[in-house]
């Protein structure tokens, strides 16, 4: 599947309808989305045929683009059942297959089996200061082989020490960065504060 | 769910020591074909702990899974089409997955398990 059809596919997907703040449900954007998956697969090989996990799924917008580039499994884990159902109706629509869970990324259900790659788009800490970095601690220990994950592009430098010191990583990657519209969300913000510098990152855990 | 996800997953539940692999209570199965594809499964074949796999098929019906397999059956045509089916194809809609230990149960509605645990079992 070339890009801009990944890109177009998503546009179908349904999004938040009363996103709820304090989990910080804004959802993927299509183009950010489509371009994070089809690089995953395109330059590193690491989605099509893999064992895929999204974290913080919301309505599943990155586990079904990395169905949609044949993924050999995809699981979405999210704490809000409504963000589950819709991610559930997200992924019939698309004539994929995401197996949901609902669960606290705090303590996965995980008797250990690893993915082989995890992607998400996890809160940015600013409601529960820390959420994003509890995130990539969780991610780190589930995927053996790569870690694709979006951050403020202001905490570039304490990501990278934090993955590298702290939660076993091997190496940590700015792929790219992008801008995130955080309006839909936000609605009572002012314009400025609500367009943010994101960066793209890939990690990969140490092989033991 | 598939029985996939079934065997990645265990009750944490604070005091469990060995929250795998979870009993299966089921109501309602669907199953929906996904295209055959050996190389994930000889992929996978090694992530599963074959003994809950087998075990968790059973309490669904399905049962031409062997007890003992070894890397020679990855060969083995009739086995993988077996093998996928219950991995890939059946799905859990309603029921419960139940802690090996303390009988907790985790309801699975839509084919969603609930595995959230209330504030004091963390
Ligand atoms: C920024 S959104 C991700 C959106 C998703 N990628 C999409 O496109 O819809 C963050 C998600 O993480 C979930 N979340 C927040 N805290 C969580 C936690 N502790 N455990 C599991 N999920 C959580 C929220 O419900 C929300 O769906």
């Amino acid at each position: 599947m070339k890009l801009k059809q990944l890109e177009a596919q998503l546009g179908y997907l349904a999004q938040f309808q009363s996103p709820k703040v304090e989990l910080e449900q804004y959802p993927t954007g299509p183009h950010i989305a489509s371009r994070m998956l089809f690089m995953a697969e395109s330059t590193f090989g690491d989605i099509r045929g893999k064992l895929v996990a999204d974290l913080g799924c919301g309505c599943g917008t990155l586990g079904v683009a990395a169905s949609l580039l044949d993924a050999g499994y995809v699981s979405g884990f999210d704490v809000d059942d409504e963000a589950l159902e819709l991610a559930q109706q997200n992924s019939l629509e698309l004539e994929t297959v995401l197996d949901l869970v609902q669960c606290d990324i705090l303590s996965l259900p995980s008797r250990g089996l690893k993915f082989d790659t995890v992607v998400m788009n996890p809160p940015f800490g600013t409601r529960r200061k820390g959420a994003d970095m509890e995130f990539l601690s969780a991610a780190l220990k589930v995927a053996e082989n790569a870690v694709y994950s979006l951050h403020k592009t202001s905490t570039r430098e304490h990501i990278k020490r934090k993955a590298l010191r702290d939660y076993g990583a091997q190496t940590a990657e700015v792929l790219c960065e992008l801008r995130f519209d955080l309006r839909a969300l936000y609605k009572f913000h002012k314009r400025q504060e609500v367009d943010i510098a994101v960066d793209l990152w890939r990690f990969s855990p140490l092989r033991l | 769910m598939r029985l996939l996800t079934h065997n990645m997953l265990s009750c944490n539940r604070k005091g469990v020591s060995n929250g795998f692999p979870l009993g299966i209570e089921a109501s309602k199965l669907e199953v929906k074909e996904v295209d055959f594809n050996s190389d994930f499964l000889r992929h996978i074949y090694p992530k599963i702990e074959w003994k809950a796999f087998v075990d968790a098929a059973k309490s669904l019906g399905l049962n031409d899974l062997p007890e003992h397999v070894d890397d020679s059956m990855l060969e083995d045509d009739d086995f993988l089409h077996s093998f996928h089916h219950a991995l890939l194809e059946v799905h859990l809609e309603e029921g419960a997955l139940i802690c090996p230990e303390t009988g907790r149960r985790f309801p699975v509605n839509r084919g969603i398990p609930n595995m959230l645990l209330n504030e004091d079992e963390v």
